[in-house]
C-alpha cells in the first residue's frame, strides 16, 4: 500500500474547487450571446391543446422567438425513448406511448411543456411566457395507479389500452403454488412504496451552442451519463449526427439517478439554438423540478412468503402494479423489472419466487431509477416480509434471517441472479455488537420511563450492483451494453490522464481512481489527473449509475493499466538493453531480472516519445492505451444495518436514536469516501420511510410541489450513523470491488419500518412514517396510549 | 434599471440592476461570482447563503438594491488572497463534508454563522438544530456535522 494508495482515506483532489465556489456546473458556463429559455407548462394533468396563440408573448420586451410543440413536430424532431424492451407474459412488447420534448396536440401530467419562450434574460422570458395563450380542454386524469387499469377510467395514450404498458412475470409460477399448498404457515403484506422525488441539489440545466460555421452542437448539461445522451439524442430524437454533437457534463451537482435520463428541455435547447442561431440555457427552477425530474418508486405491493413449520422459507409470491407516470422515461422499463424482482430472493435461500409486475401510465411525472431503483423496493418486500413473519411465529427475527441465510456461493436463486460472494451471518454478527442489542431491553425500558416506546428493526439486504454483464442485459431487454471503458495517457514527463466513461456527481472519482493509478504505477497521486464528462475527450462510456463505476469502471482502467505495463516494460527492455520478459515492473521501477539496472517509470514515459532507443518497426513509439471492460457477472453488495427509534407517545414523533450499518462492499479503494456513500444512502433510505412523499391530489395536482411542502430530510432528522465494513472480495472483476452508492438506500426503509412496528406492535404503518400516521396508528392499536 | 453599490469581499462593485434583481442574481450574473448557489425557490435549501455585513443572508430571498452600501462576503472571499483557506473551508475537506459540492458554499457560509452566534464550542445537537435552514441530498450531514464542529474549534485558535 502506497500513501495514497488502494485502502487509504485520502481526502479529495476535487474539494479544493468546491471549497472555495469554483466548480463549474451547467449554470456557471456562460456562452456569448447567450439566451435563456423559459418553459410553458400545462396547469392541468391531462388536457387537449385546443390552440396556442403566442403572438402576444413574441411582442414582448426582450423576447428572441416563442417555438411550440406544433413547430417541434414540424421540424421532425423524434420523440424521446425508452432504452429497455419489456415482453409481457403474452410475448407482446411494451407499449411505449409518443413522447415528444414539447407536446403538440395532449399534455399528459401537471408540468408537461408545451412551449418554450427564447427570451435575453430570464426574468424577459418569464414575463412573456405569461402571455402566451393556451386553450386547454380539460379532460379527466388518473394518478393512482392501482386505479389506472380499472374500466371506465381516462384512457391517456391512445393506443395503450387500460393504461397498461406491460404484464410481466419472472419465476415459476406453479411451484410457487405448490410450495404454498404444502406450507404451514403464509405471512402476508400489503405495501405501498411511496413516491419519492431525487432533488439532487443542484437543479437540472442544459446550454446548447449551435456553431453554423461546422453545422456542429455542443450541448452541457447535468448529466450523469453525457455518451448514452448523446447516442440517444443522435440516434433516436434525430437533432444532430453523433459526430456533429459534443455533449459535456462538467461539475454536476448529485444526481442520484435522477440525471441518467434524457429529458426534453436539453432536445429543446439544442433544437432551439439551432432556430435562433444563439446558445440558449435553461436552467430548472426548484419548482419546475419537482415537475419534471424523473421520480422514483411508486409501486402499490402484495407480497407472501411460505414458510414451514421450521421457519424454512419455502417460497415467496409478489404482485406488484407499477406507476411510470405519464410517458416512459429512458430506463424507466428495467426498474420494476430486472432490477426489483430478481433481488426478491434477498439474502435468503428460497427454493421458488414468482413475481408478476404490471407497469401503468397515470397523469403524473414520469417515474424511473432513483438511488437503488428497484433494490430497494424488492428489499422493503423482503425484510418485512422475514420480520412479520419472524414476529408471526414467534421466533427473533434475526433468528429466522439465520435460518435462511444463504451460506454457499455461488448461489443461483430462482430469479436469474447468480450471487458469487458474501458472508451474511458475518456482518449480521458485527452489526448486532455493535448496536449492542444484548441490551436493547434496557434501553427500552429506560425509555419507558421517559414515555417514550423504542423499537429495534433489521434489514439484511442485499443488492445487484456492478451493472452488468452486457449480454446479460442486451438477453433481458437492454437497448446499450454496459460496459465501461478508459483511456490511460501517460505523458512524456511521466504523469498521467485517464480518461473514463463514467461520471462523477458527488462520488470522488477524481481521487479513487487516482488511488488506483499511483499505488499501480507507483508515481506521485497528485502527477494523476481524472477525466471524464465529455464526449469530446473520452472516446465512449456508459455513465455512473447502479454502483457500477468502480466494479466496471475501475476495471477498465486495470485493464488499460495492464496493456500501459506490458509496452512500458519493452521500452525498459530497449533502454536496459534486456529482453522485455527479464524485466520486472515494481513500486514505479524497472528494473532487469536478477541485476541492479534499473530505470524510473518517468524515464521510460520520457523514452517511449522521444523514441531514441527503438525504430518505429520495433515498437510503436507512445504509451497510451484504451480498454472496453465487460463485467462476467453483477456485484452483490450485501449487508446489515439496525435501526433504533424511541416514539413520542404524546406526539408520534419517531426519532432514530441509533443506526448502525455493516456493509460488504469487497474491496474498498477509499473507506472515507465509501462512508460518506453509506451515510448520504441511510438518509435517502430515512427520507423514505418517515419523512418524503409525493402526493397528488385526485386531479393530478401535485401537492408535495416544493421544499415548503415535499420534507426534505435536514440536520436535526438525522443521527450520526455508525458504520462498519466486512469484506468478500467480488470474484466477477478484478479489484473485488462491488459497489457502495446505493446500499444506504436500500437497505434504510425496512429498518425503520421494521423498528417502529416493533415499538408499535402493529404492522399496520404505511411510508412515510410521519408524526401524524404514527399516532394515528397508535390511535387504532391502543387509543388510550395518548 | 437601478444603480447599486456594495462592497463585494472586500472590493467595491457598482451595478445597473432591474429592481427585482435578487442578490445572487446580481453576485452570479453581474459580478460572475458563480460559487454562491440557487437550489430551491422557496428560502428552503440555503445553497445562496452569504454574510450581508457579517450575518448569514439567503441571497435567494434578498433583492440587490436592499444591499445599496453593505458589505457582503461570499464563498469566493473566505480564503486569504495567497489562497490560504479559511479554517472552516479546511475543516470541510478534512472530514469530507462535501460530495457533489453544489450545497457546500452555503453550507460553508452557514457554519459560520452558527460559530458567531454560539461560539467554537459546539455540539453535536447544536449543530443539527442551527443547520436547519441548510439541505444537503448527499452527505446525510454526519460528516458536516463533524466538519464544522472541527472547524469552529480551529477557528479558535
Amino acid at each position: 500500500m502506497t500513501a495514497n494508495g488502494i485502502g487509504v482515506p485520502v481526502r479529495r483532489k476535487e474539494d479544493f474547487r468546491f471549497i472555495t465556489g469554483q466548480g463549474q456546473y451547467t449554470d456557471d458556463v456562460v456562452r456569448p450571446g447567450e439566451t435563456r429559455a423559459v418553459f410553458v407548462r400545462s396547469p392541468h394533468a391531462h388536457a387537449k391543446i385546443r390552440k396556442i396563440d403566442v403572438a402576444a408573448a413574441k411582442a414582448m420586451p426582450g423576447v428572441v422567438d416563442v417555438l411550440t410543440g406544433a413547430q417541434l413536430a414540424g421540424d421532425k424532431v423524434g420523440n424521446l425513448i425508452c432504452g429497455w424492451m419489456i415482453h409481457s407474459k403474452d410475448g407482446t412488447p411494451m407499449k411505449m406511448a409518443p413522447h415528444p420534448a414539447l407536446a403538440a396536440t395532449t399534455v399528459n401530467h401537471v408540468g408537461d411543456a408545451v412551449a418554450v419562450v427564447i427570451a435575453e434574460t430570464t426574468a424577459q422570458g418569464k414575463d412573456a411566457a405569461e402571455k402566451v395563450v393556451v386553450d386547454y380542454e380539460v379532460l379527466p386524469a388518473v394518478v393512482d395507479p392501482s386505479k389506472a387499469q380499472a374500466k371506465g377510467t381516462p384512457q391517456i395514450h391512445p393506443d395503450v389500452p387500460d393504461n397498461t404498458i406491460y404484464q410481466w412475470h419472472l419465476g415459476d409460477q406453479k411451484a410457487v403454488e405448490a410450495a404454498f399448498k404444502a406450507a404451514k404457515h403464509i405471512t402476508k403484506l400489503d405495501i405501498v412504496n411511496n413516491r419519492l422525488v431525487p432533488n439532487a441539489m443542484e437543479p437540472r440545466a442544459a446550454l446548447a451552442d449551435y456553431d453554423a460555421g461546422n453545422d456542429s452542437l455542443t450541448l452541457w448539461n447535468t448529466s450523469q451519463n453525457p455518451h448514452v445522451a448523446r447516442l440517444v439524442i443522435s440516434a433516436f430524437v434525430g437533432i444532430a449526427p453523433e459526430h456533429k454533437l459534443r455533449v459535456i457534463a462538467p461539475d454536476v451537482g448529485g444526481g442520484f439517478g435522477s440525471k441518467i435520463f434524457i429529458y426534453p428541455e436539453e432536445v429543446v435547447c439544442l433544437w432551439a439554438s439551432r432556430k435562433v442561431k444563439r446558445p440558449v440555457k435553461w436552467t430548472s427552477e426548484r419548482s419546475e423540478a419537482f415537475l419534471t425530474d424523473a421520480h422514483g418508486r411508486d409501486h402499490v405491493t402484495h407480497a407472501e412468503l411460505a414458510l414451514d413449520s421450521n421457519g424454512k422459507i419455502l417460497a415467496l409470491r409478489a404482485r406488484t402494479i407499477a406507476n411510470l407516470g405519464a410517458y416512459m422515461s429512458t430506463f424507466s422499463s428495467s426498474v420494476p423489472t430486472y432490477l426489483y424482482a430478481t433481488l426478491l430472493s434477498g439474502q435468503y435461500d428460497i427454493p421458488q419466487i414468482y413475481c408478476e409486475v404490471d407497469a401503468v401510465y397515470t397523469n403524473t411525472v414520469p417515474v424511473d431509477a432513483y438511488r437503488g431503483a428497484g433494490r430497494p423496493e424488492a428489499t422493503f418486500v423482503v425484510e418485512r416480509l422475514v420480520e412479520v413473519a419472524a414476529r408471526q411465529l414467534g421466533l427473533d427475527p434475526t433468528d429466522l434471517r439465520k435460518r435462511n441465510f444463504i451460506k454457499n456461493f455461488p448461489h443461483q436463486t430462482p430469479v436469474i441472479m447468480s450471487y458469487d460472494a458474501g458472508d451474511y451471518n458475518a456482518s449480521l454478527k458485527k452489526a448486532m455488537e455493535l448496536a449492542d442489542v444484548k441490551s436493547f431491553g434496557k434501553r427500552k425500558r429506560e425509555s419507558a420511563r421517559h414515555g417514550k416506546i423504542r423499537g429495534i428493526g433489521y434489514s439484511t439486504y442485499i443488492e445487484a450492483c456492478g451493472i452488468a454483464p452486457s449480454q446479460a442485459v442486451g438477453s433481458l431487454g437492454a437497448g446499450v451494453g454496459l460496459w465501461e471503458s478508459a483511456e490511460v495517457r501517460v505523458n512524456p514527463t511521466g504523469s498521467v490522464e485517464v480518461l473514463t466513461g463514467t461520471h462523477a456527481h458527488g462520488q470522488g472519482h477524481e481521487t479513487t481512481f487516482a488511488q488506483l493509478v499511483s499505488e499501480r504505477l507507483g508515481i506521485p497521486f497528485d502527477s494523476v489527473s481524472i477525466v471524464h464528462g465529455d464526449t469530446d475527450k473520452v472516446q465512449f462510456g456508459m455513465g455512473t449509475y447502479g454502483s457500477r463505476s468502480g466494479a466496471v469502471g475501475m476495471s477498465a482502467i486495470v485493464k488499460a493499466l495492464d496493456k500501459i505495463e506490458a509496452k512500458a516494460k519493452k521500452v525498459a527492455g530497449f533502454m536496459m538493453e534486456a529482453s522485455e520478459n527479464d524485466i520486472e515492473f515494481k513500486d514505479g521501477k524497472f528494473t532487469v531480472k536478477g541485476t541492479d539496472k534499473s530505470v524510473g517509470f518517468g524515464d521510460v514515459a520520457l523514452n517511449a516519445y522521444i523514441a531514441h532507443k527503438f525504430t518505429g518497426a520495433e515498437l510503436e513509439p507512445g504509451l497510451k492505451e484504451t480498454s472496453f471492460y465487460d463485467p462476467t457477472n453483477f456485484t452483490f453488495p450485501a449487508g446489515c444495518h439496525i435501526c433504533e427509534v424511541e416514539i413520542d407517545q404524546e406526539t408520534g414523533k419517531t426519532d432514530i436514536v441509533n443506526w448502525v450499518a455493516v456493509d460488504d462492499f469487497g474491496t474498498v479503494i477509499n473507506p472515507m469516501i465509501v462512508e460518506g456513500q453509506v451515510h448520504g444512502g441511510i438518509a435517502q433510505g430515512v427520507g423514505q420511510a418517515l419523512l418524503e412523499g409525493a402526493v397528488y391530489d385526485a386531479n393530478g395536482q401535485l401537492v408535495t410541489g416544493s421544499m415548503m411542502d415535499y420534507t426534505m430530510p435536514r440536520a436535526h432528522d438525522l443521527p450520526s450513523f455508525h458504520v462498519g465494513l466486512t469484506e468478500t472480495k467480488s470474484p466477477s472483476n478484478p479489484l473485488g470491488i462491488k459497489g457502495c452508492g446505493e446500499a444506504g438506500a436500500i437497505a434504510a426503509p425496512a429498518a425503520v419500518i421494521n423498528a417502529i412496528t416493533d415499538a408499535l406492535g402493529t404492522e399496520d404503518i404505511a411510508m412515510p412514517a410521519t408524526a401524524n400516521a404514527v399516532w394515528a396508528a397508535m390511535q387504532r392499536t391502543s387509543p388510550k396510549a395518548a | 434599471m437601478a444603480q447599486v453599490s456594495m462592497t463585494v469581499n472586500g472590493k467595491p462593485v457598482t451595478g445597473d440592476v432591474e429592481p427585482r434583481t435578487l442578490l445572487v442574481q446580481f453576485l452570479r450574473e453581474n459580478l460572475r461570482l458563480t460559487g454562491t448557489h440557487v437550489g430551491c425557490d422557496t428560502s428552503q435549501c440555503g445553497a445562496c447563503v452569504v454574510h450581508v455585513d457579517g450575518i448569514a443572508a439567503k441571497s435567494c430571498t434578498t433583492l440587490a438594491v436592499q444591499c445599496e452600501g453593505q458589505s457582503i462576503t461570499t464563498i469566493e472571499g473566505l480564503a486569504t488572497a495567497d489562497g490560504k483557506l479559511h479554517p472552516m473551508q479546511e475543516a470541510f475537506r478534512e472530514n469530507h463534508g462535501l460530495q457533489c459540492g453544489y450545497c457546500t458554499p452555503g453550507m460553508i457560509m452557514a457554519a459560520l454563522d452558527i460559530v458567531r452566534r454560539n461560539g467554537h464550542e459546539l455540539d453535536e445537537h447544536t449543530i443539527r438544530e442551527q443547520l436547519d435552514g441548510n439541505i444537503c441530498r448527499c452527505t446525510g450531514y454526519h460528516n458536516i456535522v463533524k466538519a464544522i464542529e472541527a472547524g469552529a474549534r480551529a477557528m479558535a485558535k
